[in-house]
């Protein structure tokens, strides 16, 4: 590991001051962070402390939503009495990643910024455009069973490897944060920006901007569910991954909100598939007219090729279960 | 970088580099070396601590990070003669064979314990707002943090399960 300057942020006026320096990273559950410090894929040359900071209380908001601060553990979220009884896509997809280490240490706002897990990012002796702008991708061309078939580049191909943020997805979140010109909401799906050709670039924060707080929406109630597909049946990354929130009707599906993971460079809502959906009673066509959509410009890089299927379904599983139907 | 962290109970005060893992801190600096260093990448488990009751991967954190916070090590939970109720068990079970991954296998199992009790659900439970019930599929799902590259888990399942039904209080 690189050696670091290493500051205890005692405000977030003074954490985001001490941020805005070059090469200067917030340091919070530190999971994925140290990881990639120690293989210097990430050298921060000052390390900002924010564990001291007053951010960790999940509180309802005056909209009848819930603000979740930007350090509550993937744990406390995830076993909130609250978001357990109104939010349930988002325990089960917290509870769906990692280990019950790993969640007792991973902040909310750490986890939306974690980085992805392609093994190229990873290897510093291997191409990436992520890593290092310009030297190229090492993925394309080479194994890419983890990675994209919507959302990539050619500069670009690796998935966001986010549980929670696949459920946040589909509940409408908003990020809070404070910068420079104060505070500003921005909705999650304008959060993560697609690589295009800065894949180096994967939020819309500015240098000592700081996550605050996650604000959800009141509950959609419904049913809610998150299904997920790996290569073993506990602490794997999603190949696929599908946030599903459904009201019906009868039997017709009245409201529906969908989200994927493992499928794109940020976790994947696509409002066409949605409106397939929408004021029509559940058939498996249904189902699969709404995987049409989703699909339209996916593509495989070869070992991957196999989400295309597999998304198609695990939708229709997710679908199956919070519909009642087929 | 000084850091005071209270240790099993006694405190200690920590002078080091900044980049030192707690996991380093505990086995280099302060000379406890039951927790194991595995993959040194939050992987395998062996370096889990409880740190303010929290069991975590000591590989992944600071040292620096947790100035007055109190960590529990595999030596702060028994000792030859005066052993914990999961420690007890895993001998009677024989729930390891190298030993490598045993302390971080009995301090995340002693935190897991605590988190059924407190109602935590997991990947497998059925409804997230019920209060768990502690099956083999329960305990497989909530120790996968925990690998044992030996394959010992059948025993290590039988061990927590024993401890979880009210054996070697």
């Amino acid at each position: 590991m690189k050696a670091f300057d290493y500051v205890r942020a005692p405000s977030p006026a003074e954490a985001r001051a001490a941020a805005r320096g070059a090469g200067a990273a917030f340091i919070a559950g530190g999971t994925n962070l140290l990881d990639l410090m120690k293989l210097e894929v990430m050298a921060p040359a000052t390390l900002v402390d924010i564990n001291r900071l007053d951010m960790k209380t999940i509180e309802t908001t005056d909209e009848a939503g819930m603000a979740i601060g930007a350090l509550v553990t993937n744990s406390d979220l995830a076993v909130d009495p609250t978001i357990r009884e109104h939010y349930p896509v988002l325990t089960k997809a917290i509870v769906a990643g990692a280990s019950g280490q790993l969640r007792n240490k991973a902040t909310t706002g750490g986890n939306l910024l974690q980085r992805t897990r392609c093994p190229y990012f990873y290897d510093t002796s291997q191409p990436c455009n992520k890593r290092e702008p310009g030297t190229g991708c090492g993925a394309i061309g080479g194994f890419t069973r983890m990675h994209a078939i919507l959302g990539g580049s050619d500069h670009c191909i690796a998935t966001h490897p986010s549980d929670m943020a696949v459920a946040l997805m589909a509940l409408g979140a908003d990020v809070e944060i404070e910068g420079e010109s104060g505070m500003r909401r921005v909705p999650l799906d304008e959060f993560y920006r697609l690589p295009g050709d800065t894949p180096h670039i994967e939020t819309v924060l500015e240098p000592g901007d700081l996550i605050t707080r996650v604000i959800l929406p009141p509950s959609p109630g419904g049913r809610q569910t998150y299904r997920k597909v790996r290569d073993r049946a506990s602490y794997a990354f999603a190949l696929v991954s599908v946030a599903a929130v459904v009201v019906m009707d009868g039997d017709v599906i009245d409201e529906v909100a969908l989200s994927f993971g493992g499928l794109a460079p940020k976790p994947w809502r696509d409002f066409a598939v949605e409106d397939v959906l929408t004021a029509k009673p559940v058939t498996p066509d249904l189902f699969d007219e709404a995987a049409d959509v989703l699909l339209a410009n996916a593509a495989g890089a070869g070992e991957n090729d196999f989400k295309i299927p597999l998304v198609r379904r695990t939708l229709a599983a997710a679908l199956a279960d919070v519909t009642g139907g087929f | 970088m000084r850091t005071d962290l209270s240790i099993n109970g006694e405190h200690f005060s920590l002078e080091a580099d900044p980049r030192t893992t707690l996991l380093d801190a505990l086995r280099h600096h302060l000379h406890l070396t039951g927790t194991k260093k595995g993959c040194d990448h939050g992987q395998c488990g062996a370096c889990t601590v409880l740190v303010n009751g929290r069991r975590i991967n000591s590989c992944l954190t600071l040292a620096c990070m947790h100035d007055g916070d109190a960590i529990t090590t595999i030596e702060g939970l028994g000792v030859p003669g005066q052993l914990s109720p999961l420690q007890e068990a895993f001998v009677e079970f024989d729930g390891y064979q190298c030993g490598y991954c045993t302390p971080g296998q009995i301090c995340s199992a002693t935190a897991m314990l605590d988190e059924v009790k407190a109602g935590w659900p997991s990947h497998v439970t059925e409804d997230v707002n019920d209060m768990p019930k502690l099956t083999e599929a329960e305990i497989a799902e909530r120790m996968s943090g925990n690998l044992c590259r030996c394959a010992c888990y059948p025993n290590i399942v039988d061990a927590i399960m024993d401890v979880a039904e009210g054996g070697h209080k």
